[in-house]
């Protein structure tokens, strides 16, 4: 199976191709046809995982080697794929998670004319992100790293006839690319650097470059997951990427390719031990992006906004844990692992509320729900439980976990890390369990053609599939330290480090504030009354509301000067280029119009042409060479 | 005294394979009455016989650890060189034969029902009326391509004459067979004819000077005379040049590209096809081999001839290609840039381009057949609404990618790839072509070269902005229908799979082509 994980990304992306090019013939199947390509590809990366578990630790990295991409004079490219714990790791979530996407937007987009389209782009979602993940080079993850943009730009658009969410699709692209530039200079720095951009050869040779270089590398590494993962200051884009289906926000802009980021981050664990400054901003970034998220999430009331900003929230949690360096590094995949089951499951659920309230988004017109679909409440209820972190589901184990790192180190930062973890928790609390009593509890404010519904099954049961995961997974793998164990020959083994507070302490701190923020939504919108229009905002909430005026400072600060260079450059290349062009351009014309005549149409003049040119070559010899 | 030659009909089998399907072509002709029946025939015996021949060719290549064998001492051989031009020509073959058997959808195909009957005849009105068919092209084609075969193969340059009369005799017919237009079709090929009669004396005449001084005509023979006198070459440069200049007349390279534009204007659009992938490969193959086993100890002598000529060619091509307004003519001096690019590589004799060479001509034999099977589809409509002769004006082209997104945006992917465009099979191909010529230290022609192939992007993209961009006024729009078959559109599906795999994957080809880098004496 190992040997087979090519087929990770071939079925998948060939049933991408199939559906595209087969057209509507293709419509009345195209759907499970997705679905069986997503499955196939669970089906090979489930085997490839069992097969990985009867090796030894030190034998679990297993390299594929494809074929040779490139080959000229001295650069080599080779394409091959590194499967090693971390990589099936990824697989194991993107195509377990997948494929209960696929089968729930069987569902969801079963009245869309569109749907094969959808389900195509799904494909070659999965089979972008599994190159992404499987690649054994920056190179080949670059080309994963783009083929992910394009799904989700795809996706975020596929309802383009209306235009702000094409603008949102637009955006999510553009802000995107900028993050892309960041792992270009990497990629490009890298090669000065190493002469190779292979995983293998790079982090062979870390110790032979200077911290600067390394440094330099981090943190352009960093910019490249700032713009996948949404993390400050690239994170605008993800908000309104929710534009996109919800199966799309649930798979993409939640479980998996938002996490990319923090996959570059760990994959690249052994440039960032090496630079502390690198692994200090990565934390920084991490830790303002956690805060920020969180904030903004109190004040949304579009329930998939919301849940977007508890989403770059979260993976500001990753981030900061990838920051810490090595006692880290297994913490921010572990948050990941059960982030993307809860995280996908909530998605789910506000999708199967919308589809069961006219694609109503705005939580001020929901209420009471959970008396109309109860499925939903309960699986919406094990993520909510996950996510604040109470135990024994499974935010409980990884979030801990990361809070008590956070809070290992000396000087300054555990404090300044640690307690924005901490105080990160305690907002967490309060706005998704505003979300949650906002959506399911207090009275029903429901506009008046609503008439709620539970979904059918192909949508219920990756819910409560999901919501399993949600309760369980964390404590499953916590017990024995079963997931850092596995991940050990990745991320390397971490001494154990006592934080500045006693661990018992920082527990009883998390749970307490946790409880505060919780109780606090409650009697705001659990027990009282909710407004069917948003309350006039103080000033803090609507700062929060419009997600601190990223879009204005991003306007103002980026976007007009650049459309001033933009005007003066295009004003130089019409002036000085184009004119040197056109001016180039018609002289060839009329050189043309000239060389056209000796194409007279006469044979005669043809044959002297060649005689004339004969007699020229043997004079010019006769008289020149010899 | 006369000997029996010693041939090895084994290392012969591609070509006695063609060549006897050509016979059986014939015989078919003769046999088989019903039109269609015969057609239906002859399309399968070609396929059966290229495909045939490559897969045989294949398997020599594949069984051939050393660089190959010697068929006839002294004047053939099937070393990996030649069996990469022959397997590249056999591709072309075959494709070029879907293109023959293609007809739109009222059945009309595109030869003239009778070659023997004078354009506007009542004998020609009667042919038409009875449905009658050339299906001599099969055969016809056959023979060309064992011509080309043997062309690539031969290291003597006497046989090089005889292999390069059995492919051009055949091309002079097909190229007088067009259904429509009779008078120019016929006009061209009979320009095509003269003029390759007298290039073909300038060759011979070659030939009798290299004979007067070497006292032979073999590759290998000439080389060794020209290494044992080195100072008296009086003899041997005349010749060399006159042998080239008929090669390169085959090629297509300026001054001696006359020809061309008319021929290719005036052919029926797959002959065309054909004749532009095909011709251009087996003359690129004879010109490799003549440098590369006979000629190279002439460089200091020979090279400033091939400078002027690539130059020229480039120039040229690119040039008069800009004020073209006829699609079938301006892809003709495109080819003829083409020949120059094709010529870069030999900047310097560098030994790459005994690799850089074959891999260019795949990717644009490719996309010349592609193009010009995108060609045969675009038509014009009568305002009764028949469809008509193909619309090879450029104003005709005008939103094209608006009626049929997926034929136009195949034709743009050619276009892109005879521009060099990265991700296409073109880009590759210049990168191995210019790299060998800076190998062999031709660096300004390089730059001359990379400033032509800017140039010649101009009148590719402004074909592409034709189609995708141009908005024509619903009323003004031009006539024109897109009318296919099967077969064109296999072979254009065919034909961008391998330009886009070729640009995107190019390591296997390349690995081939480097592999056939090798040439065998032949003694």
């Amino acid at each position: 199976m190992l040997d087979l994980t090519w087929l990770l990304i071939a079925v998948p992306l060939a049933s991408s191709l199939v559906l595209i090019l087969l057209g509507k013939r293709a419509d009345a199947w195209g759907h499970w046809m997705g679905l069986a390509a997503s499955t196939a590809a669970f089906v090979v990366g489930a085997g490839a995982f069992l097969q990985m578990l009867g090796l030894d630790a030190e034998s679990r990295e297993h390299a594929v080697h494809l074929f040779t991409w490139i080959s000229g004079g001295e650069l080599t490219v080779d394409a091959g794929l590194l499967v090693d714990p971390l990589s099936i790791t990824f697989v194991l979530l993107v195509t377990f998670v997948g494929t209960l996407i696929h089968l729930y937007s069987v569902g969801y987009m079963e009245h869309d004319p569109r749907r094969r389209i959808f389900f195509a782009y799904l494909n070659l979602f999965v089979a972008a992100m599994l190159l992404l993940v499987l690649a054994d080079s920056y190179l080949l993850l670059f080309v994963g790293w783009e083929g992910v943009g394009l799904a989700s730009y795809l996706l975020i658009g596929f309802w383009n006839h209306k235009p702000e969410y094409a603008t949102a699709a637009n955006k999510a692209f553009v802000v995107n690319r900028v993050g892309d530039v960041g792992l270009i200079v990497a990629m490009g720095l890298m090669f000065a650097a190493f002469g190779s951009l292979s995983f293998e050869t790079v982090f062979a040779h870390v110790g032979d470059v200077s911290t600067g270089q390394l440094t330099a590398i981090g943190l352009a590494l960093l910019v490249a997951a700032t713009g996948k993962s949404a993390q400050f200051p690239l994170q605008s884009w993800l908000g309104d990427a929710m534009a996109g289906p919800t199966p799309v926000s649930a798979l993409i802009h939640a479980a998996t390719m938002v996490t990319a980021g923090v996959y570059l981050i760990v994959r690249s664990a052994a440039i960032f031990d090496l630079t502390e400054t690198a692994r200090l901003v990565v934390a920084a970034v991490g830790a303002i992006t956690l805060l920020m998220g969180a904030i903004i999430g109190m004040a949304k009331d579009d329930i998939k906004k919301a849940l977007a900003a508890s989403t770059m929230s979260q993976i500001g949690y990753m981030m900061l844990a990838a920051g810490l360096g090595p006692i880290g590094y297994a913490f921010a995949i572990f948050h990941l692992l059960t982030h993307g089951f809860f995280k996908a499951g909530m998605f789910l659920g506000a999708g199967s509320v919308m589809h069961g309230m006219n694609d109503q988004v705005d939580m001020r017109r929901f209420g009471a729900l959970r008396t109309a679909m109860v499925v939903t409440w309960v699986t919406f209820g094990l993520g909510w439980l996950a996510i604040l972190g109470v135990p024994p589901f499974s935010g409980f184990w990884s979030k801990d976990k990361i809070i008590e790192s956070a809070f290992v180190g000396e000087g300054w930062q555990p404090w300044v890390f640690g307690l924005a973890a901490l105080i990160g928790a305690g907002l967490t609390a309060y706005y998704m369990s505003r979300l949650f009593f906002m959506t399911f509890h207090g009275k029903a404010r429901w506009t008046d053609d609503a008439h709620p519904h539970e979904s059918p099954w192909t949508m219920t049961v990756p819910m409560i599939v999901l919501s399993v995961g949600s309760g369980l997974l964390g404590w499953f793998l916590a017990t024995g330290d079963r997931f850092t164990t596995w991940l050990e020959p990745v991320t390397g083994h971490a001494e154990h480090h006592e934080p500045v507070l006693a661990v018992p302490v920082i527990m009883a701190l998390t749970l307490v504030l946790v409880a505060i923020g919780a109780g606090l939504a409650w009697f705001q919108y659990g027990r009282a009354e909710v407004p069917t229009t948003a309350p006039a905002p103080s000033l803090g909430t609507m700062v929060a509301r419009n997600d601190f005026y990223q879009d204005s400072v991003n306007r103002a600060v980026f976007q007009r000067p650049g459309t001033h260079a933009t005007r003066t450059l295009v004003y130089a290349d019409a002036a000085l280029v184009d004119g040197a062009v056109n001016g180039t351009g018609s002289g060839l014309l009329k050189l043309g119009e000239f060389l056209r005549r000796f194409q007279s149409g006469q044979v005669r003049s043809y044959a002297a042409l060649i005689l004339i040119a004969v007699a020229g070559l043997i004079a010019a010899v006769v008289l020149g060479v010899l | 005294m006369f000997t029996a030659p010693d041939l090895s009909y084994m290392a012969f089998a591609p070509i006695i394979i063609v060549l006897l399907a050509g016979a059986i072509g014939v015989l078919v002709e003769a046999i088989v009455r019903d039109a269609a029946t015969r057609r239906a025939a002859q399309l399968t015996l070609t396929l059966v016989a290229t495909l045939g021949a490559l897969i045989v060719a294949a398997v020599q290549w594949a069984t051939t650890t050393e660089a190959g064998v010697v068929a006839q001492a002294g004047f053939f051989v099937m070393d990996k060189q030649a069996l990469a031009w022959q397997c590249m020509l056999l591709v072309f073959a075959a494709l070029g034969a879907l293109l023959f058997a293609a007809r739109t959808r009222a059945g009309e195909e595109a030869f003239t029902p009778l070659g023997s009957a004078a354009p506007g005849s009542p004998e020609e009105a009667e042919a038409l009326r009875r449905k009658l068919e050339v299906t001599e092209v099969f055969p016809l084609l056959l023979f060309a391509v064992g011509g080309m075969m043997t062309f690539a193969s031969t290291t003597d340059y006497l046989a090089l004459f005889v292999a390069l009369e059995v492919f051009s005799l055949p091309l002079y017919i097909m190229v007088a067979l067009a259904r429509r237009k009779r008078l120019l079709s016929e006009e061209g090929a009979l320009k095509y004819f003269l003029l390759g009669a007298f290039s073909s004396a300038i060759y011979l005449f070659g030939v009798a000077l290299l004979y007067g001084a070497a006292a032979t005509t073999s590759y290998a023979g000439v080389l060794g005379a020209i290494l044992a006198s080195p100072g008296d070459l009086a003899l041997f440069v005349p010749g060399a040049i006159l042998v080239l200049v008929g090669i390169l007349f085959k090629l297509g390279a300026v001054p001696f590209h006359t020809w061309s534009p008319d021929a290719y204007q005036a052919a029926p659009t797959p002959v065309t096809a054909f004749m532009a992938a095909a011709t251009k490969a087996a003359a690129a193959a004879a010109l490799v081999r003549i440098v590369f086993s006979s000629l190279y100890p002439l460089e200091w002598e020979l090279s400033w001839m091939i400078w002027t000529v690539a130059i020229v060619t480039m120039v040229v091509g690119t040039v008069v290609a800009l004020v073209q307004t006829d699609i079938k003519r301006m892809l003709a001096y495109s080819s003829v840039a083409h020949a120059g690019f094709i010529l870069v590589a030999f900047a310097g004799f560098s030994p790459e381009a005994l690799s850089a060479v074959p891999f260019y001509l795949l990717t644009y034999g490719l996309a010349t057949i592609g193009a010009f099977a995108v060609i045969t589809q675009v038509r014009e409509k009568a305002d009764d609404g028949t469809v008509g002769g193909e619309a090879t004006r450029l104003g005709q082209w005008a939103g094209l990618g608006r009626r049929d997104p997926l034929l136009a945006g195949a034709m743009a992917l050619f276009l892109l790839s005879f521009a060099g465009i990265p991700l296409t099979a073109g880009f590759i191909g210049k990168f191995q072509v210019f790299a060998a010529a800076i190998d062999g230290g031709g660096w300004p022609l390089v730059l001359v070269a990379v400033l032509a192939s800017a140039a010649a992007a101009f009148f590719y993209v402004r074909l592409i902005v034709l189609m995708f961009l141009t908005d024509v006024p619903e009323d003004q729009q031009e006539a024109v229908e897109v009318d296919y078959h099967p077969y064109t559109r296999v072979v254009v599906w065919i034909t961008v799979i391998a330009t886009v795999f070729l640009g995107v994957m190019p390591v296997w080809a390349l690995q081939a082509a480097s592999d056939a880098g090798v040439l065998l004496t032949g003694l």
